[in-house]
């Protein structure tokens, strides 16, 4: 009997032991998992809004993925007049307004192509579709285009930080 | 310790100290095996040497494959096919065998739903096959993804996206995958890891524990027969092998196994030296380039039919069906709900059930190819309800089954 609880304690007291340690190399296994420090420091970008060319769809990089920047046209604007969904994804530069959102898809992570003539964007992995605004206008992608955290300063825009222009935008539900 | 006494040869100083006989006998000998069972028995056997032959091209590529972003695409199309001495056969055998051994696997996992093998006391070797069969495509996927070319990133990128579960938005998850934003260097290092280290050992252990979940109700054979391999063996060692039901597994079965190993490693060296192509995708051909997908993205034929059932969904339908693909054929020991352990054609409504199923994978594996558009859509569409409805209605034409 005594020596039953003996070994029981023992028992339990090994299980104790094993029990932290496995706790604590899940927790750094998880850790080391983690985007280094340097990737995360890479992860800003500013743009000089004030060289794009109106109308034309330029890509550029952040955080290795492709950034769709197109200066709307006074066509494009006019368009958009009845849709209030295109234009809360409007971002104001200046005088200038630009459609800025992560170019991919946000059904499965392709990079839709922009078609000028038609003046949207055709994701041909699966067949989904997108307006100048970004917005979705054929599934199976579920929401339009995510914009990316962006703080305007002056007709600079930076990248990964989170102006109040953004916020609101996220606030509004205009993006994820 | 155990009474040990001076060796007469070798093998009996193995035998005392090894136990060498007795594995012998165990593995080999005396390991019984039916004798009504067909050529479709053997892709066991092809798969092992299958598995064999990519480990050896797989050992040989490493020697000279970098797994670094910058690098890996020229370590394999440039330095392994150019330069390297052979180092063409080598990458040839990988990518050929990558290909078949899914053929063979397929063909494996049908013969066993045609012949009932999943049955009655046989539901282990049905289960560990379908884990085998996840870790392979894991294993699969995590190679396709080294020579690091357009369709390895961005296959790696839609995969790794599935993670972010459609409405949940995972990305943090994703994110946390991938070790970067995007898929980059810490992700091309871990999906090495997986692919030389973890999942073959994990693939090892799982062929082990497949052919230990044999080793009690033995193998399932051409009629479904209950064999008492007990009485049969006893016969069989009695020197009357001629009305015993069964036979040794070495030497006897094993020449026949053999032989239509031949048969396939004369067609599989036919594909490694003169068509080999149809195992490399073209597009994987351009370096990866993150700011700028291919016109269109199709994974290997061997996942086509269930990358096909997630398409025609919006997101989080599709990933449920696509869950519902992965793991439901796991599930089918206890979704057949007949007692009949006899091939599909004795058994009425299943035989069509079976031969449907089958079609069925094929249009989604066809149309999975495809483009998304107009009629292929729609073909895509019904194929993937009747993929799913066929699996709901399988537990009731089952129920009722007369016994065979
Ligand atoms: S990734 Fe764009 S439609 Fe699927």
């Amino acid at each position: 009997m005594k020596e039953n609880s003996r070994r029981g304690f023992m028992g339990k007291a090994f299980g104790a032991v094993a029990g932290l340690g496995a706790i604590g190399s899940l927790v750094a296994m998880k850790k080391s998992w983690d985007p280094l420090p340097s990737v995360k420091a890479a992860g800003f970008t500013t743009l000089d809004m004030s060289i794009y060319p109106e109308g034309e769809m330029i890509t550029e990089k952040w955080r290795g993925k492709p950034i769709f920047v197109l200066k709307k046209t006074a066509e494009m604007l006019e368009a958009e007049k009845s849709d209030p969904a295109a234009q809360a994804r409007n971002i104001k530069v200046g005088n200038d307004n630009f459609m800025v959102c992560i170019g991919l898809c946000t059904h499965l992570g392709c990079i839709p192509a922009f078609r000028k003539k038609e003046g949207n964007f055709l994701c041909a992995c699966h067949g989904g579709m997108f307006n100048a605004a970004g917005d979705v206008i054929k599934a199976p992608p579920p929401r339009g285009f995510d914009i990316p955290p962006f703080r305007i300063d002056g007709n600079k825009m930076i990248l990964g930080e989170v102006g109040p222009e953004y916020q609101a935008m996220k606030d509004n539900g205009v993006t994820l | 310790m155990a009474h040990f006494t001076k060796a007469t040869s070798v093998k009996d100083w193995l035998n005392q100290r090894l136990a060498v006989e007795t594995v012998e006998k165990v593995m080999a000998s005396e390991y019984w095996i039916p004798k009504n069972i067909n050529f479709l028995w053997a892709m066991g056997m092809i798969l092992a040497v299958t598995f064999t032959l990519l480990t050896i091209s797989g050992i040989f590529l490493l020697m000279y494959y970098q797994p670094h972003v910058d690098h890996a695409f020229y370590s394999v199309n440039f330095t392994i096919m150019r330069e390297v001495d052979f180092g063409w056969l080598w990458r040839h055998i990988h990518g050929v065998a990558a290909s078949v051994v899914f053929l063979v696997i397929y063909i494996h996992m049908f013969t066993g739903i045609y012949y009932g093998s999943y049955k009655k006391g046989r539901e282990m070797i049905w289960i560990s096959g379908m884990l085998l069969f996840v870790t392979f495509s894991a294993e699969a996927f995590s190679g396709y993804m080294l020579p690091w070319g357009q369709m390895s990133y961005w296959a790696g990128m839609v995969i790794t996206n599935i993670f972010s579960l459609g409405s949940l938005h995972l990305d943090g998850l994703v994110e946390w995958i991938r070790g970067d934003y995007v898929p980059a260097q810490a992700f091309l290092n871990r999906f090495f890891m997986l692919h030389v280290f973890l999942l073959p050992l994990v693939i090892m252990g799982l062929i082990g524990l497949h052919f230990a979940a044999l080793r009690i109700p033995h193998v399932n054979n051409q009629d479904g027969e209950e064999i008492d391999f007990e009485e049969e063996s006893k016969k069989y060692l009695a020197d009357d092998t001629k009305n015993s039901k069964v036979m040794r597994f070495a030497n006897d079965f094993l020449s026949k196994d053999l032989m239509v190993v031949g048969f396939f490693l004369i067609f599989f060296f036919y594909l490694v030296f003169w068509h080999y192509s149809f195992a490399l995708d073209p597009v994987n051909f351009d370096p990866a380039d993150g700011l700028k997908t291919p016109a269109h993205i199709y994974p290997e034929w061997y996942f086509l039919w269930s990358y096909e059932i997630l398409r025609p969904f919006p997101v989080d339908i599709g990933l449920i069906a696509f869950g519902f693909a992965q793991v439901i054929f796991m599930l089918l020991p206890w979704l057949d709900r007949s007692e009949n352990t006899v091939p599909a054609n004795r058994r009425g409504k299943f035989a069509i059930w079976f031969w449907v199923m089958l079609v069925d994978m094929v249009v989604l594996t066809a149309m999975g190819k495809l483009p998304p558009e107009g009629i292929f859509s729609t073909i895509g569409l019904v194929a993937s309800l009747l993929f799913i409805a066929m699996w709901i209605i399988l537990p009731f034409i089952t129920k009722n089954e007369k016994k065979a």
